[in-house]
């Protein structure tokens, strides 16, 4: 039989995990959560900085951000952290095209950083995070926050702030969409049918 | 990409993601306390100079360590080049060391394009940083992101390139890259230091008149007179070239306010330029050099921290 050309091993199938509201009602769960586990506000608190991870990191640490305002009343500041240049991957794709780091004009000295990114998966990209933030300054505490959380840790990282925990097999897809990026908000699962017998 | 070689290779999508990973590369150094990437940890890159250069090597060199790769200068003297060692065989010798990438630096035109046809087959990268009278694609390279950051944009942008386009390679790739983002270059020289077959260049123009031309220019970008390269009467006095070429004060003031003049260095001031300009707000000469790391840690990342090239 013909080897099955990769990426055609059949029709997508495709569920949707969190609709448009849900994705805004998930932020604002997560906005209360990060606004009680930290404090905010309170006196003796650290200041917080929320850094997005591109590409879809970063537009939800901006909502995340306006939600924590409407909630609390703070302001909190907004960066953005590319992690490309720290990953430990890069030999193993075509070169990956690199997006801006812009950190708060405060800095992230002595704040407590919170990493925002749309999945934890490996932990890889998170591990990636964290060596990039030591060249940034030195944080007070780094704590992370994701959207979706799908399992399959290959490193000792977890999430202090969680969207949604979602099991899934590795050769599933999680798709985070973000009005931002692709024009509309939700969360699907995508998994192509007989992909698991089309594999050698 | 395998090998940077020449400005005229680099298509406008393959140039434009080098600029846009210098300017990223740029804006995330800034405001740094470590100005160290992990990136290209482990890798090992050569500089390989056959002719003096103080500011590619250096700036090759802080792009290798800024990334973390290992750096190593080999210049010509001192080296086996000197006990009369062949290019090919020096080139062999320095791949089998472990070399991931060689930047080479040669008298002679088509010497880093013939060093690549002897790597190949083995995983080491070239990267030309200038050889003989042919091409110089860095320089182009970061010539083209200092006047992006100050004018915005290349397209329909009106360049002037002015001087002893003869002896230069910083002219060939210039010509060559900006044609490529949409530029206008007008070339302006004394006939005598304008190569042959220079009207078939992708140039809008080729004028002998500076005054003519600075009215309508966005950017004016001097060249070196290269004595060294010189053997002959190509200008009665370097005086009279600086009479009729050199940038003053006054030729400054015939440029539109948004104009920018670069040069790419070393500069023989009052020659080709004078020192007020060279130090004035309008010359952008410490920005090109700054750009020249960001843009030479763009070039390593894109030959070095993508997965191997199958041969």
């Amino acid at each position: 039989m013909a080897p099955r050309p990769r990426g055609a091993a059949g029709p997508v199938d495709e569920r949707e995990l969190l609709s448009a509201g849900d994705v805004a009602r998930t932020i604002a769960r997560m906005a209360h959560q990060v606004i009680e586990k930290t404090a905010l506000g309170s006196p003796g608190a650290p200041a917080i900085v929320l850094l997005g991870i591109p590409r879809r990191g970063a537009p939800l640490a901006r909502r995340l951000a306006a939600r924590i305002a409407e909630f609390s009343g703070h302001r909190v500041p907004v960066g953005v952290l590319d992690i490309t240049l720290y990953r430990d991957d890069l030999r193993r794709r075509p070169t990956r095209p690199l997006e801006s780091t812009r950190l708060p004009d405060g800095g992230i000295d002595e704040a407590l950083v919170v990493l925002v990114d749309d999945v934890l998966f490996s932990g890889r990209t998170v591990r990636a995070a964290l060596d990039a933030l030591r060249d940034h300054g030195r944080p007070r505490a780094i704590q992370l926050a994701v959207l979706v959380d799908r399992g399959h840790r290959e490193l000792p990282i977890r999430a202090d702030y969680v969207g949604k925990n979602v099991p899934t097999a590795r050769s599933e897809q999680i798709a985070v969409l973000l009005d931002e990026v692709d024009g509309r908000d939700g969360v699907l699962l995508r998994r192509r049918s007989g992909e698991e017998v089309a594999s050698p | 990409m395998k090998h940077l070689l020449s400005a005229e290779n680099l298509d406008r999508d393959t140039a434009t993601a080098l600029l846009d990973t210098a300017d990223h590369l740029k804006r995330t150094l800034l405001g740094r306390e470590v100005r160290k990437l992990p990136t290209l940890r482990g890798r090992t890159v050569l500089t390989v100079f056959y002719e003096n250069s103080t500011r590619t090597r250096v700036s090759f060199e802080v792009a290798g360590k800024w990334m973390s790769a290992d750096v190593v200068n080999v210049s010509a003297t001192g080296s086996s080049v000197g006990k009369g060692e062949s290019l090919r065989d020096t080139a062999l010798t320095l791949s089998a060391a472990g070399a991931d990438c060689v930047i080479l630096r040669h008298p002679a035109s088509g010497a880093a394009h013939r060093l690549a046809t002897w790597l190949d087959g083995t995983p080491t990268a070239v990267v030309n940083a200038g050889d003989g009278t042919h091409e110089h694609p860095t320089q182009a390279l970061l010539d083209a992101a200092t006047l992006r950051e100050r004018l915005g944009s290349l397209a329909g942008r009106r360049v002037a390139i002015v001087g002893d386009v003869l002896h230069s390679r910083v002219a060939r790739s210039n010509v060559r890259l900006l044609a490529t983002l949409g530029a206008e270059v007008t070339l302006v020289a004394p006939p005598t230091l304008l190569p042959a077959g220079v009207e078939r260049w992708p140039v809008a123009g080729i004028s002998h008149d500076l005054d003519a031309e600075l009215p309508g220019l966005d950017a004016v970008m001097l060249l070196r007179v290269q004595a060294e390269r010189m053997h002959g009467g190509f200008f009665p006095s370097a005086r009279e070239y600086s009479i009729a070429y050199g940038m003053n004060e006054t030729r400054l003031r015939r440029l539109p306010e948004h104009a920018v003049v670069l040069h790419p260095g070393p500069m023989l001031r009052g020659m080709e330029i004078s020192s007020s300009v060279a130090d004035s707000p309008r010359s952008a000469i410490t920005e090109q050099v700054r750009n020249g790391v960001h843009v030479r840690m763009a070039v390593l990342y894109h030959l070095l921290a993508g997965e191997e090239h199958a041969e």
